[in-house]
């Protein structure tokens, strides 16, 4: 029986051709799925140290009070506000031009100032800041929108040549003041 | 002349089946090199949520502080503020501490991580502190709030 005897010579060997394809391709997937994480955050300005700079005179109608308690009750010029109504009372506040005595009178000159008691928690004061922050976002958005037809703000931004000022933001700077905190009473 | 019509016979071609090993072998030399500077917390840290929020662009120039309160030490369970690798004992130390970072780093943005459960009330002594150093351009630092 021949046939039995016969031996197939066949090659053991397994193609590496293709083995730098896959550590590519391994290497780019894990590249493009690898995610630093971006830290984010509320971008705020300090003011300086009193001894430095005495503080400019404000006047009333220009200056929007924020105050929270321990309690995590919100008022704004005095008065009990929810969480929500905020934005639309500083929106008011800083696109009032005059027109009602009790807010500011040019966007630029408007100002809020913000403060708690030192026994508020913090997650209430990341909320009221956000709405702070979220009311001058708005702002910038509809005025973006409404002279520049650019969909928001950013996208504006965006567009704008390298050389020009930025209107948008010369005309509602955003001015959150951090009011100067009482003296710690402990706790 | 017979010798110098001879051609050589050798082979143009560069082996590649070693090629995937130089390539794993780089991709592992970077893994193992590759040090991700990790902070160890030794304070409470839960960021609160936000909407209005910016990125950092520029990772080099931020520098941390975490509040919350301490997991460990004499001051466990204390509201405690921690700047890089240490619990800060006398808060009156930080503003040398800034006023230090913010020599070698003008351009200095302070990111500050408080817990979310935290009293406003060491935030404010903090920002005092950041003010008297002059490291006046500051962070709160929250995380992305998922639309509802």
């Amino acid at each position: 029986m021949p046939l039995l005897k016969r031996r197939t010579t066949r090659e053991a060997e397994i193609p590496t051709s293709s083995m730098a394809d896959i550590a590519f391709l391994l290497l780019i997937f894990f590249l493009v799925t690898t995610t630093i994480d971006v830290d984010t955050g509320i971008y705020m300005e300090l003011p300086p140290p009193l001894e430095d700079t005495e503080p400019p005179e404000i006047s009333d109608r220009n200056l929007l009070t924020v105050l929270v308690n321990r309690d995590g009750d919100v008022l704004v010029e005095g008065e009990f506000m929810t969480l929500g109504d905020i934005r639309q009372e500083v929106i008011r506040h800083v696109t009032n031009n005059g027109a009602d005595p009790n807010y500011a009178d040019t966007p630029s000159k408007a100002i809020v100032s913000f403060k708690t008691e030192r026994q508020a928690s913090y997650e209430m004061y990341v909320d009221v800041l956000d709405e702070l922050r979220s009311a001058y976002v708005d702002i910038r958005d509809g005025y973006a929108r409404s002279n520049f037809g650019a969909p928001d703000y950013a996208t504006y931004k965006e567009r704008l040549p390298a050389d020009q000022e930025d209107q948008v933001a010369d005309a509602f700077p955003i001015k959150i003041s951090l009011a100067e905190p009482d003296p710690g009473t402990g706790g | 002349m017979a010798h110098f019509t001879k051609k050589a016979s050798t082979k143009q071609e560069i082996p590649t089946a070693s090629l995937p090993d130089i390539i794993f072998m780089l991709l592992i030399f970077f893994m193992v090199t590759t040090v991700l500077r990790e902070v160890t917390l030794l304070v409470q840290n839960a960021l609160p949520q936000a909407e209005a929020i910016e990125k950092i662009e520029q990772k080099r120039l931020v520098s941390y502080i975490y509040i919350g309160e301490a997991k460990e030490g004499d001051l466990r369970g204390e509201p405690a503020v921690q700047i890089d690798d240490a619990l800060v004992e006398d808060i009156n130390t930080i503003r040398d501490t800034m006023y230090r970072k913010l020599q070698e780093e003008p351009r200095m943005i302070v990111s500050l991580k408080v817990d979310s459960d935290s009293e406003t009330g060491l935030l404010y002594d903090v920002q005092q502190e950041l003010r008297v150093a002059q490291a006046l351009r500051i962070n709160y630092s929250t995380r992305r709030e998922l639309p509802n």
